[in-house]
């Protein structure tokens, strides 16, 4: 008895050990291939089988990119729509989380159903875009910050979070004659640099990531994001045009003639490195935020 | 009747007063507030007095918004009829459903099971790097996956290379530019890019369960297989029914990202769904009007579903999510 579920747990490990690998390979290997084939010769890249390793390694097609002015510029656009974005966001919402933290607001009720109602319904694409275009922020850097200024899943978030706190810090603080603006910066803020630390990660994740926006909302080639040049590259690969982007990309930067391919690789790599790098680091606070989000839900 | 207006009059005078001073009371949470209520009635509220826009025959040109827009034809129920009866109704429907009931069966499981298997593992360093690894895919951009799925499927690509070598094909296999496989990659890079992340909630409720329970389980023969179905999942099964209802109550959100990026011109047929659609005639052919019409369908249907869904699980279940 014993040694037969001996052996029939050994054959589970196995099994379990098995499935993990093969998870661990497929979420990993995609990543690591992009790698090789962006830092492999892009001539002999169109030979294809290149899987584990650089066969003929160079850094040319990350050169290309750092040469390239319209690549260069969306890095920098989109630096910097996730450093101005991400704290004016984390701000906004911090502040309407504590104003809605307290029940004895006026209209608490209405004010939390007009936010929650945004979450389950809107205007939908054509009339959200058409207001974008009536307020001017068509091909304006704006456009990135304000219309996704305020999350209200996020909020919900850092609401739940400030109710947790000892309600005798703020009453202490009252009575040293603190008003909630006084209160809010010097107590609350510091107090949740934890949740806002969370969110904040979220925020500037969605900064770096999004080209939709871009795509939709700006027409100037100085105000594309990384992503969206990026949708362009995909978009061209996969329609097969003659003359791809990737491949003017390559040719513009005369030195090194570079293949499509391989810049499409490392331009990926490029959008992907950021996160991998902060990935590490974040990864304690992102599982804690979804276990708050769990617990609300 | 004289006494009665006396106390009445006096009371609709306090809650005034009170209003006055509550409101100077609250000034500074009121300010606090003042940008998300900005935010909202602009990029939220704004937009839904702009689906108006579905019932007139809205012309782009160079006016005002809103003057043009009060100022169109009112045609009623026209541009939803118009939607209906056009033929694509059927397809756009078919393949919004079909893409997220697959994702649904495909991508709903997985994380229960890699939860599973992870919390079976002892060896902390190789449960933390699979972890690691896994939950990496939900933090990229689709642009970027979509970049991986194509890189992947093409016709030198790895997995085309997989199935030559194990002779299940012996030429290579376009999957990008025939429709017939279109729902099932969606499915898969769905299902690729969020089951490692899924799989935190169920590891979190896995670590609430009494380990005296496996204990028992032991005692009383059970292998690990057994503990399995007989002690984890059972304590699983709230949180799968909470996270199933939630997930229904998206199926009418397909996702525009992966049906706009992995969608080409050869599998339109089966990648377009409601967002690419209204996308499609409202940004690429200024049906503006139309859109905005498909547009609302689409919100209007999601929100009966979620209510619906809501209601339904606070019934079955006691808990609703809202």
């Amino acid at each position: 008895m014993l040694g037969k579920s001996n052996v029939s747990d050994k054959l589970f490990d196995l099994m379990n050990y098995t499935l993990l690998c093969l998870i661990f390979v497929v979420t990993f290997y995609p990543f690591w291939n992009i790698l090789v084939v962006s830092l492999n010769d892009a001539t002999d890249a169109v030979r294809g089988g290149l899987y584990l390793w650089p066969r003929d390694f160079t850094l040319a097609s990350y050169k290309s990119i750092f040469r390239n002015q319209e690549l260069l510029g969306s890095i920098n656009v989109t630096v910097l729509r996730t450093v101005i974005g991400t704290p004016l966001s984390v701000l906004a919402i911090c502040m309407m989380a504590y104003s809605l933290s307290k029940r004895e607001l006026i209209a608490w009720r209405f004010f939390t159903l007009f936010f929650i109602f945004t979450m389950y319904f809107g205007g939908g694409l054509i009339p959200t875009y058409m207001i974008i275009k009536s307020l001017g922020l068509i091909d304006s850097f704006w456009v990135y910050i304000f219309p996704g200024l305020i999350g209200v899943f996020l909020m919900i978030l850092v609401r739940t979070f400030i109710e947790q706190l000892p309600p005798e810090l703020e009453e202490s603080a009252k009575i040293d004659g603190a008003n909630e603006l006084e209160i809010f910066i010097r107590l609350i803020l510091p107090l949740c640099v934890p949740v806002l630390a969370t969110i904040a990660l979220f925020i500037g994740i969605g900064h770096w990531n999004s080209w939709y926006d871009s795509y939709i909302y700006t027409y100037k080639p100085e105000l594309k994001t990384l992503q969206a040049v990026l949708v362009k590259i995909l978009n061209q690969f996969q329609t097969g045009a003659m003359v791809s982007e990737a491949d003017q990309l390559a040719n513009s930067s005369k030195r090194t003639p570079v293949s499509g391919e391989s810049i499409r690789m490392a331009v990926t790599m490029v959008a992907t490195l950021p996160i991998i790098l902060v990935y590490p680091f974040i990864q304690r606070f992102f599982v804690k935020g979804m276990m708050m989000g769990a617990i609300k839900s | 009747m004289e006494t009665a207006v006396q106390p009445i009059r006096q009371k609709s005078a306090t809650p005034a007063r009170t209003i006055k001073r509550r409101l100077i009371e609250q000034r500074y949470l009121l300010l606090m507030l003042l940008p998300a209520l900005i935010w909202a009635a602009l990029f939220a509220y704004l937009p839904m007095v702009g689906l108006y826009m579905a019932f007139v025959n809205y012309q782009p040109s160079l006016g005002d918004f809103w003057n043009q827009l009060f100022h169109s034809e009112f045609v009623g129920m026209y541009w939803f009829d118009y939607f209906f009866n056009n033929g694509d109704f059927y397809i756009i429907m078919r393949n919004t459903l079909a893409s997220t009931l697959l994702t649904l069966l495909v991508s709903f499981p997985a994380p229960i099971i890699i939860a599973i298997a992870l919390n079976e593992v002892k060896n902390a360093f190789f449960k933390r790097t699979v972890q690691t690894v896994s939950y990496l895919p939900h933090f990229i951009s689709w642009v970027i996956a979509a970049n991986i799925i194509v890189t992947v499927l093409s016709s030198d690509g790895i997995v085309n290379k997989l199935l030559q070598w194990l002779h299940i094909t012996d030429q290579s296999i376009l999957f990008l530019q025939e429709g017939k496989y279109f729902w099932w990659i969606v499915a898969i890079g769905n299902t690729w890019k969020e089951m490692g992340y899924s799989s935190i909630i169920y590891l979190a409720a896995i670590s609430s369960i009494n380990l005296e329970l496996y204990e028992a389980a032991k005692v009383d023969g059970a292998g690990r297989f057994k503990q399995i179905i007989y002690v984890t999942l059972p304590h699983l099964k709230p949180t799968i029914v909470i996270l199933l209802i939630l997930s229904l109550g998206g199926v009418l959100n397909a996702g525009f990202d992966q049906h706009f990026l992995l969608g080409n011109g050869m599998t339109q047929e089966y990648s377009d769904v409601l967002s690419t659609y209204s996308f499609r005639y409202g940004l690429q052919n200024s049906m503006f009007s139309y859109a905005s019409a498909v547009g609302l369908f689409n919100s209007v249907v999601a929100f009966l579903i979620i209510v619906i869904v809501n209601f339904s699980s606070k019934k079955l279940n006691n808990q609703s999510l809202f």
